[in-house]
């Protein structure tokens, strides 16, 4: 799976990916194992992906969340867990 | 309900010691356990599970009723503290402390011990209230809403629901793209982009709570024309090749708003949820600055003399608006840390009108913001965005303290 973050370097992008990982370390080898954590901090990349808030959480293209810091449980859920 | 992590399974056999891995207990011997062994791992998984129960019980309801309930019940411990601070604050004063009424000392103290809880209790509700309403006003709404809209009506709604867009200045650039990629004119992108940072809860209540709700709604009332005349006029302008060409070309592409981005609706828990974490970070962040504030306010109460900064400040004074917008430029700050600066400056004699202008100029046009900017315009159109607004503000300045 591939995990993007997206956001231009702002303290709340950060606490985005510090929690994605932390999340993933959380649900397990299985899903850890197979999982691809991507920060973008490109603007062009992150309107090709339909995003315009930040931070945003994109799964395997899919927007997951964006324009706030996900909570853990989300992300959790997110991953299958 | 919260998805619960299921207990680890107590292996009493010998079996497999890789389920025990990472749960941060030693590694199981391959023999098989003794008594006081077994006796221990249960111990420890009954405390475990009792922890876990402890923690549910001590965490916030996750169901709607349970939220709602908390929230009434918060809502009327607030209003009853509310509602007995101008009575605990003489009674410390007076009884605790034992100063003497009518000293200079006492009203200080007074002044202080009255205006911080009231301004951080505010602060707390409304931003908890605007919270709420946030969840209603994504970024991918708005940019709907704008899409359709004629150029006046557009650049009137821009600036209203940039009050109430979530929105943080690194994420001005994003939005931008996003707004024009969707068809909003620009013009009317720009009067969002304004308003956001310039018009927010915690400015307006700040204002209130330090200088009175006439002050605030001033300020409210002429940011929001700002943002929506200068938008007006950036869009009459017609500057839209000045945008760099990536974005216009996003635009092509995206016309009919086609990549949206698809964020499942929030529920009514959640929403109750994105208040209560608003109060959180936001409170968490700007109290220090509403501390600071109102200790300024509370000393400088009587230690300064009136009508100090009159004579360069003051109404008469054309000339202090254009160069209290010029040093707000470079300057950045966001609302929390300049209003108590504004009421230092207003005390001391300062005019309203200067005032009001230097703070919306710190807040709606900075340098850092510029600089992100530059990646999506290009350096003319920058110029005249700080132009408009540049003058705008300071038609503000000028019309304030003509009247005031």
């Amino acid at each position: 799976m591939k995990i993007e973050v997206l956001g231009p370097g702002c303290p709340k992008c950060h606490e985005t990916e510090k929690l994605v990982r932390e999340a993933l370390a959380e649900a397990g080898p299985d899903v850890r194992d197979n999982a691809e954590v991507v920060k973008v901090s490109d603007f062009q990349e992150m309107a090709k992906l339909g995003v315009f808030a930040t931070p945003a959480v994109v799964m395997d293209g899919v927007v997951k969340c964006s324009g706030k810091v996900p909570a853990k449980k989300d992300v959790l859920a997110w991953l299958g867990k | 309900m919260k998805p619960q992590k299921p207990l680890q399974p107590i292996d009493l056999g010998g079996g497999c010691a890789c389920q025990r891995k990472g749960s941060g207990q030693d590694p199981k011997p391959d023999r098989p356990l003794t008594i006081r062994e077994q006796r221990k791992l249960a111990l420890a998984a009954r405390r475990e599970a009792r922890a876990q129960i402890q923690a549910e019980a001590l965490a916030p309801p996750s169901s709607l009723p349970g939220k709602l309930g908390l929230t009434t019940a918060a809502l009327i411990i607030w209003a009853n503290l509310y509602y007995h601070l101008p009575g605990m604050a003489r009674y410390v004063t007076f009884r605790m402390f034992s100063l003497e009424p009518g000293s200079r000392l006492a009203s200080s103290v007074e002044f202080f011990l009255y205006d911080t809880p009231k301004v951080l209790m505010l602060l707390a509700l409304v931003v908890f209230g605007v919270g709420i309403v946030r969840s209603f006003f994504t970024p991918e709404r708005t940019r709907r809403v704008l899409a359709g809209k004629s150029e006046f009506l557009g650049n009137v709604l821009a600036a209203l629901l940039g009050t109430v867009t979530p929105f943080c200045s690194c994420s001005a650039v994003p939005l931008f793209i996003g707004f024009l990629g969707a068809g909003v004119p620009l013009g009317v992108t720009f009067s969002s982009l304004i308003s956001a940072p310039m018009v927010n809860e915690i400015a307006v209540v700040l204002l209130y709570g330090l200088l009175g709700w006439k002050v605030a709604a001033i300020y409210m009332g002429t940011g929001l024309v700002v943002a929506m005349v200068a938008g007006f006029v950036i869009g009459k302008l017609n500057m839209e090749r000045h945008v760099e060409d990536w974005v216009l070309e996003m635009r092509t592409t995206t016309a009919d708003g086609g990549d949206e981005a698809d964020v499942p609706e929030l529920t009514w828990a959640g929403r109750l949820d994105a208040g209560a974490v608003a109060v959180r970070d936001i409170v968490g962040k700007v109290w220090p600055w509403v501390l600071a504030g109102i200790a300024v306010g509370a000393g400088i109460h009587g230690y300064v003399p009136e009508g100090f900064l009159a004579a360069i400040m003051g109404k008469d004074a054309w000339w202090s608006v254009p160069v209290a917008v010029l040093i707000g430029i470079p300057m950045y700050s966001n609302a929390a840390g300049i209003v108590p600066v504004v009421q230092a400056l207003l005390e001391k004699g300062a005019a309203l009108g200067t005032v009001l202008a230097f703070m919306m100029s710190v807040i709606a046009l900075s340098l850092p913001e510029m600089v992100i900017l530059r990646k999506v315009l290009k350096l003319r159109l920058i110029f005249v965005f700080v132009g408009v607004v540049g003058v705008g503000i300071l038609l503000v300045g000028f019309l304030f303290n003509a009247i005031l």
